[in-house]
C-alpha cells in the first residue's frame, strides 16, 4: 500500500507537471491575447516528433535543446502570419483557427510519421534506476523529467518577476492598451509570449515523449485536459493553473487506483436499481473526472479556483 | 433568398449526381471496407494488400468461374455509419461481395446492414466476409447466413489460450487488465469463467478496466498490478494501449509474462523491442510464419518482397482461396450459392492443420498457435518490423479442442 | 423581404421551389448511392441549420453540439424497437417528433446549467459536457450498447397508407419531409422577435440587458430550440442508418457540424444549408479519390476562417447587389483573370499534398509512381516536386499581381450598385456575412 501510495503521488506530480508546463503557455497566450489555443497541445506534439526525429538522427540531448526551439519558431510563424489576420475578425475565428490548425497539424504528423507510435527512446545515459522501493522501480528518466519540469516552473517565475520583458508582459496582462501607449510593440510582445508558449509546449512534448507515448493521438488526448487545468484553476492566473495542473496530476493516478463502486459503497441491492451506475467503479471512470471537475467548478465558481475575472 | 434556395437545390443535385454509379467492368469484384484514411489507415492499407495478393493468386489461375476478381477499397473511417454509407456505394455499384476486418462495431453494424437489405432486395443478395472482427456475438445471438467469419472470435482464442495455460504449471497469480469496452469485458468475463474451470488453482489477484484509448501513463496500473504479486498479466488491449502498457511495465522493471491477443498488431513488436522483454511477451493467433509449412512460408516471402510488410492475416488468405473454391465448386458466383457451398467447407489450412466453416454459425474453426517474441532463434527466417526479433511457437492448439458452442439461431433464405 | 411582404408570392417561391426540387430530385437521380448521400445531405442540413441558431444567430460557439444529435438519436432507436415490440399504433414519421422532442429536454437539462454565461465560458462547458457524455456513453451500456451501439429495424413499426418505409427511396422523402418543415420552421424563428433578439444578445449582451431583456433567458430558449431540431436530425439519422453508436455523439461530430456551419457560412440562414451539402459531399467522395482528404478539409477550413468568414454563403450574398443592380457582368473578366492564377496555385498544393502524401504514405509498398490529375508522376524524381513547387509559387504571385483588378472592378461595381441596395435587405445580411464575426 505504501509503494503505491509513492508511486502515484510521484506519477500524479509528474503528469501534473507536465500538464502544467503546457498550461502555463495556454494561461499566458489567454491573458495576453485572449486567444484560447486549441492547437497548443499540437505544439507539444510536434516538440515529441522533432525531438524523436533529430534523436534518431544526432541524438537525444540536440534535440532536447534544438525541438523546442523548432516548435517556437513555428508558434511564432503561425502567430505572425495567421492568427494576426484572424484577429480582426474577433476571439471566435481565432479559436476557430486554431481549432482547424490542430487539425491539419495532426492529419500533417500522421502523413510524416504514420498513425503507430514511433520508437522515441529514452537516452541511454539516463536509462537506469533511480531508487527502488519495495520491490518497485522508478526509472531515473521520471526523475529527469520532473527535474525539468521543476527547472522551468522556476525560470517562469523568475523571468516573469525578475526580469524587465517579464514585467511588460504582466502590464500587457492587464492593460495592454497602456502598454501599447507606453511605446511598446505589443504585437511582438503577443508574437513572442505565443511562440514562447509554444516553446514550452515542445519542451514538454520532448521530455514526454520518450515516457510516455509518440503518436499523432498525442495532442487530441490531452488538449481537452488542458482547457480543464486553465479553466479549473481560473483563466488568466499562472497560479491557479499551477494548483489545477497538479490537482488533476493527482486526482487522475490516483483515481485509477480506487476499485471502489457505488455497489461497494450503498450495497448491491440498492445499486442495482442504477443499472450501470452502479457498478462502475472510480477506477473506471478516472478519465471523466476532470471534465466532472470543469462543469462543477463552471456551474459554482466561474472565476475558476484562483482566478480573478470572469470571462 | 429566393435565388439562393434554387441555388442550393440546384448545388444538392449536382453534389448528389457525383455520387451516381460509374460504369461497370466485367471482373467478379469484392468490395473491401476498411479505413483507408485519418487513424486507422495504416492498417486499412495493409489489409487491402493482402487481398490484392490474394486476388492476383487466384487470377494467376484463372479467376473464378473465369472471371477475374478485383478487390475494389472503401473507405470506412473505422466509422459504423460511414461503412455503411460505403457499403451502399459498393453495392451501386454491382459489388456482390464485401469484405471487412476492423473494428466490431463496423461489423455489427454491417452485418445488420446486409441482413437487411438482402432482405429487403430478394435475388439481390450480398454477401459479407469478416477476416477480423472478433466479437463473439457475430456468429451466437446476432449470426447472419449472410456473414461468415475467418478469425477467431475471442471466446475461441481465449478458450485456446486457456488450454494453453493448462500445461504451464507455473502460472498462479494472474491479473487481468482489459479496455472498458465489449471486447475488453469479453475478454474478461470469459478469462474468468474458463481458468475457473481449466485451472481452478490459479488466483485471479486483479481485474482491470480502464478507458479505451485514454491513457496515457500506465504506470498507475502497473504499481497495482506490482502490488499485487501477479505472476501473470492477460490482457486484450490493442494499439496504443498494449505498447503503453508493455512500455511501462518495463520503466518499472515488472517481472511478468504477458498473455495478449494483439501484441502482434502493428507498432506492437517494436513496442516489445523496445521494452527488452524476450520471449516474456505470448499472442495468441491462427499461424506462425516462422514455424509455418514451407508453402506458406513461401508466400509470406512473396508478400513481404512485393509490400514491405508482414502477412499478418493468414486468415485472409484462408478467407479469398475458400471463396474461390466455394464459387469454382458451386459453378456460379451467385452469393447464394457460394454461401451454400461455404457452409461446412472443409480444407487444409494455410498454416496446416484442417480447417472448417462451421455451418451452424458462419465461424471457421482452425489450429490456434501461442507464440512468444524474442531474439530470432537459429533457423528463423521472418523478424517483425526490422526489429530482428521474431515469434516462436511456444504451444498449438488444435481447433477442435476450440469447438465452443453456439447460441446462434440461423434463419435460412 | 419587408414584414408585409410575407404574403407575397415572392416570399413564398423559394419554398415552393424547394419543396419541388426536393420532390424532383429522386427523379433525376435514383441510383442507390445518390439516394444515400441526399438523404445524409438532409439530416445533415437540419443539424447544420440547428447549430447555426446557436453560433450564427445567438453567438454562442457550441463545441458539444452533437451530443444532442446522438443523445436523441439513440432515444430514437430506442423508442423504434420499443413500438415494434409493443406494437404500439406509432407510425415511423412520428419518430423525429420523439427525437426532437428528446433533444429538447437534454436542451433543457444542460442548457439549464451551461447557458448561464455567453462567450468562452460557454465554449467550455459545451466542451466539457461534450466529454462527459461521450466518456459515460461507454460506461453506460444499456442504454448505449457500448461501442458497437443498438441497431433497431424501421420496417417493424406500423405501416403507413401501405408504406413500410424498408427502401431508401420511402426514406429519403420522409427525410425531405422532415427537412422542409425544420427549415421552414427555423426560417421562421429568424423572423420572430425572439429570432431579433438572439441577434441582438450576439451583437451586444449589454445593450440587450438594457433594454430589459435577460441574456440568459434568450441563451437558453435558442440552446434548448438548438437542442429540439438537432433531436429531430439525430432521430432521422437513427431512422436512416437503424443503428446508433457513441461515436454519432462525440467530439468529431461536433466539430464536423462546426465545420458545415462555417464553411457554408454563419452569417446568413442558407449558409449551413450549403455547407452541409458540400461537407457531406466531400466527406463521402473525397475519400474515393485521396487517402489525405482529411488533410484537404482543415486546409479548407483554415483558408476559410482567414479569408472568407463570411463562409461560402458570406462570399456569395457580397454578389447580391452588383446581381441585382446587373452589374456582375463587370466583376467577371476580374475573376477570370485572377482564376487562372488561382487554379494554377491551388493545383500546385494539391499536387505538393498527392506527391507527399503518397511518398510518405504508400510509397513503401507501392513503389514511387503517384497517379494525379489523369498522370502518372514518379514521386521519386525531383521533378514533379519542383513543377509542384513552381506551380504553387507562380500562382501564388501571380495571384496577388491578379488581386489589384479585382478589387477595382469590385469597387466600381459596389459604387455604382450601393444605392440600389435596399434597407430592408440589408437587416438579412448581418454583418458576419460582410466579414464581421460575433465575438
Amino acid at each position: 500500500m505504501l509503494e503505491l501510495i509513492t508511486f502515484s503521488t510521484l506519477n500524479g506530480l509528474l503528469y501534473g507537471m507536465l500538464l502544467f508546463m503546457m498550461a502555463s503557455g495556454l494561461t499566458l497566450i489567454f491573458s495576453m491575447m485572449g486567444v484560447l489555443n486549441f492547437a497548443h497541445a499540437s505544439f507539444y506534439m510536434l516538440g515529441a516528433y522533432f525531438g524523436f526525429e533529430i534523436s534518431r538522427r544526432i541524438g537525444f540531448w540536440p534535440g532536447f535543446v534544438v525541438a523546442p526551439l523548432l516548435v517556437g519558431a513555428v508558434g511564432a510563424l503561425v502567430e505572425r502570419y495567421g492568427l494576426r489576420r484572424v484577429h480582426r475578425y474577433g476571439h471566435v475565428a481565432e479559436l476557430l483557427f486554431t481549432f482547424g490548425l490542430a487539425f491539419v497539424l495532426e492529419e500533417l504528423v500522421n502523413m510524416f510519421w504514420g498513425k503507430l507510435p514511433v520508437d522515441y527512446r529514452v537516452p541511454p545515459s539516463l536509462d537506469f534506476v533511480a531508487f527502488r522501493l519495495f520491490d518497485t522501480t522508478y526509472p531515473a528518466y521520471r526523475m529527469f523529467m520532473l527535474l525539468v519540469a521543476v527547472a522551468m516552473f522556476a525560470f517562469l517565475i523568475a523571468v516573469l518577476t525578475r526580469s524587465r520583458v517579464g514585467l511588460i508582459i504582466q502590464a500587457a496582462l492587464t492593460h495592454p492598451d497602456m502598454v501599447a501607449m507606453l511605446g511598446h510593440n505589443v504585437p511582438r510582445i503577443f508574437m513572442l509570449v505565443f511562440g514562447v508558449g509554444a516553446a514550452l509546449a515542445g519542451l514538454a512534448g520532448v521530455i514526454a515523449g520518450p515516457a510516455l507515448v509518440t503518436q499523432p493521438s498525442m495532442a487530441a488526448l490531452l488538449g481537452p485536459i488542458l482547457f480543464v487545468v486553465i479553466v479549473v484553476g481560473g483563466l488568466g492566473s499562472l497560479a491557479g493553473a499551477f494548483v489545477a495542473s497538479l490537482l488533476i496530476g493527482l486526482v487522475q493516478t490516483f483515481a485509477v487506483a480506487i476499485n471502489v463502486s457505488l455497489a461497494d459503497v450503498v450495497g448491491a441491492e440498492a445499486a442495482a436499481r442504477l443499472g450501470d451506475l452502479g457498478t462502475v467503479t472510480v477506477a473506471q471512470i478516472a478519465p471523466v473526472i476532470p471534465y466532472l471537475l470543469l462543469v462543477l467548478v463552471l456551474i459554482f465558481r466561474p472565476k475558476g479556483l484562483m482566478g480573478t475575472r470572469e470571462t | 433568398m429566393r435565388s439562393l434556395v434554387i441555388a442550393a437545390s440546384l448545388a444538392l443535385g449536382a453534389a448528389a449526381a457525383f455520387g451516381a454509379s460509374l460504369a461497370q467492368a466485367d471482373n467478379l469484384k469484392i468490395g473491401y471496407i476498411d479505413p483507408l484514411s485519418g487513424g486507422g489507415a495504416s492498417v486499412g492499407e495493409v489489409g487491402l494488400k493482402h487481398f490484392q495478393f490474394l486476388a492476383d493468386e487466384i487470377n494467376a489461375k484463372g479467376g473464378v468461374n473465369g472471371q477475374q476478381i478485383e478487390i475494389v477499397p472503401f473507405d470506412g473511417k473505422t466509422n459504423p455509419q460511414e461503412s455503411l454509407i460505403q457499403a451502399q456505394k459498393a453495392i451501386d455499384q454491382g459489388i456482390r461481395f464485401i469484405t471487412q476486418g476492423n473494428g466490431s462495431s463496423v461489423a455489427g453494424a454491417l452485418l445488420d446492414f446486409v441482413a437487411k437489405y438482402n432482405d429487403r432486395n430478394p435475388g439481390k443478395e450480398v454477401l459479407y466476409f469478416n477476416y477480423a472482427a472478433v466479437d463473439p456475438v457475430l456468429t451466437n445471438d446476432k449470426c447472419s447466413f449472410w456473414h461468415f467469419r475467418w478469425d477467431a472470435n475471442s471466446d475461441i482464442k481465449m478458450a485456446a489460450l486457456t488450454n494453453f495455460l493448462k500445461q504451464r504449471p507455473a502460472v498462479k497469480k494472474i491479473y487481468l487488465i482489459n479496455q472498458d469496452y465489449s471486447f475488453g469485458q469479453s475478454v474478461r468475463t470469459q478469462a474468468r469463467a474458463m481458468l475457473k474451470e481449466k485451472r481452478p488453482d490459479i488466483e485471479i489477484v486483479g481485474d482491470e478496466l480502464h478507458p479505451l484509448l485514454k491513457i496515457t501513463d500506465f504506470s498507475p496500473y502497473i504499481a497495482k498490478i506490482k502490488a499485487s504479486g501477479a505472476d501473470t498479466v492477460i490482457t486484450g488491449n490493442w494499439g496504443q494501449d498494449i505498447a503503453l502498457l508493455l512500455k511501462a511495465a518495463a520503466d518499472a522493471g515488472l517481472q511478468t509474462d504477458f498473455y495478449t491477443y494483439y501484441a502482434g498488431g502493428a507498432g506492437g513488436p517494436t513496442a516489445i523491442k523496445q521494452t527488452g522483454l524476450s520471449d516474456r511477451v505470448f499472442d495468441i493467433v491462427e499461424g506462425n510464419a516462422n514455424d509455418a509449412p514451407a508453402s506458406a512460408q513461401k508466400t509470406e516471402q512473396e508478400f513481404r518482397d512485393k509490400y514491405g510488410v508482414t502477412l499478418w492475416y493468414p486468415r485472409a488468405v484462408n478467407e479469398m482461396r475458400m471463396f474461390a473454391k466455394a464459387a469454382n465448386e458451386a459453378k456460379s458466383n451467385d452469393p447464394k450459392a457460394v454461401a451454400a457451398k461455404l457452409e461446412d467447407m472443409k480444407v487444409e489450412g494455410f498454416d496446416g492443420g484442417e480447417i472448417v466453416m462451421r455451418k451452424d454459425d458462419h465461424q471457421l474453426f482452425q489450429d490456434m498457435f501461442v507464440r512468444s517474441f524474442g531474439p530470432l532463434k537459429p533457423g528463423q527466417k521472418f523478424d517483425e518490423e526490422k526489429t530482428g526479433w521474431g515469434w516462436t511457437t511456444q504451444g498449438r492448439v488444435a481447433g477442435k479442442d476450440t469447438l465452443l458452442p453456439t447460441t446462434c439461431k440461423m434463419e435460412r433464405p | 423581404m419587408s414584414e408585409g411582404a410575407i404574403l407575397s408570392w415572392r416570399s413564398w417561391a423559394p419554398w415552393v421551389a424547394l419543396a419541388l426540387a426536393l420532390v424532383l430530385l429522386p427523379r433525376l437521380l435514383s441510383s442507390g448511392s445518390s439516394l444515400t448521400m441526399m438523404s445524409l445531405m438532409g439530416i445533415m442540413i437540419i443539424f447544420a441549420l440547428s447549430y447555426n441558431m446557436l453560433l450564427g444567430q445567438t453567438g454562442m460557439l457550441s463545441f458539444g453540439h452533437a451530443v444532442y444529435y446522438g443523445l436523441a438519436g439513440f432515444v430514437a432507436i430506442h423508442a423504434m424497437n420499443a413500438i415494434a415490440q409493443n406494437k404500439w399504433a406509432i407510425p415511423l414519421p412520428v419518430i423525429p417528433l420523439i427525437g426532437g422532442l428528446a433533444g429538447l429536454a437534454f436542451g433543457i437539462l444542460f442548457g439549464s446549467v451551461s447557458t448561464r454565461r455567453g462567450g468562452t465560458v460557454f465554449a467550455m462547458i459545451t466542451l466539457g459536457v461534450g466529454e462527459l457524455v461521450a466518456s459515460s456513453s461507454l460506461i453506460l451500456r444499456s442504454f448505449f450498447g457500448g461501442e458497437s451501439g443498438i441497431t433497431a429495424n424501421r420496417t417493424k413499426l406500423m405501416p403507413l397508407f401501405g408504406y413500410k418505409f424498408g427502401p431508401q427511396i420511402e426514406i429519403y422523402y420522409l427525410i425531405a419531409g422532415w427537412a422542409f418543415i425544420a427549415i421552414l420552421a427555423m426560417y421562421a424563428i429568424t423572423r420572430t422577435p425572439f429570432g431579433r433578439m438572439c441577434n441582438a444578445v450576439r451583437e451586444n449582451p449589454e445593450r440587450a440587458e438594457f433594454i430589459g431583456y435577460s441574456t440568459q433567458t434568450v441563451r437558453f430558449i435558442a440552446f434548448c430550440l438548438a437542442g429540439f431540431f438537432a433531436g429531430i436530425a439525430g432521430a432521422l439519422a437513427a431512422i436512416n442508418f437503424e443503428i446508433m453508436n457513441a461515436l454519432s455523439l462525440g467530439a468529431a461530430q461536433s466539430g464536423t457540424v462546426l465545420l458545415m456551419a462555417f464553411i457554408g457560412g454563419i452569417g446568413l440562414f442558407w449558409g449551413p444549408i450549403l455547407g452541409a451539402i458540400l461537407v457531406t459531399f466531400l466527406q463521402v467522395t473525397l475519400s474515393d479519390l485521396t487517402g489525405a482528404w482529411m488533410l484537404y478539409f482543415g486546409l479548407l477550413f483554415i483558408l476559410v476562417v482567414m479569408f472568407a468568414p463570411g463562409g461560402i454563403a458570406g462570399w456569395l450574398a457580397l454578389h447580391g447587389p452588383a446581381l441585382r443592380s446587373g452589374r456582375l457582368g463587370r466583376l467577371l473578366p476580374a475573376y477570370a483573370l485572377a482564376a487562372v492564377p488561382l487554379a494554377m496555385a491551388a493545383a500546385g498544393a494539391i499536387l505538393i499534398v498527392e506527391l507527399a502524401h503518397h511518398m510518405l504514405v504508400k510509397a513503401s509498398s507501392d513503389g514511387s509512381l503517384v497517379h494525379v490529375f489523369f498522370t502518372t508522376l514518379d514521386g521519386a524524381s525531383p521533378w514533379p516536386w519542383l513543377a509542384a513547387l513552381a506551380l504553387l509559387g507562380v500562382g501564388a504571385a501571380l495571384t496577388r499581381l491578379a488581386w489589384g483588378p479585382v478589387r477595382s472592378a469590385w469597387a466600381a461595381v459596389h459604387a455604382a450598385s450601393a444605392p440600389v441596395d435596399g434597407p430592408a435587405e440589408a437587416a438579412v445580411v448581418p454583418p458576419a456575412a460582410q466579414g464581421v464575426l460575433p465575438t
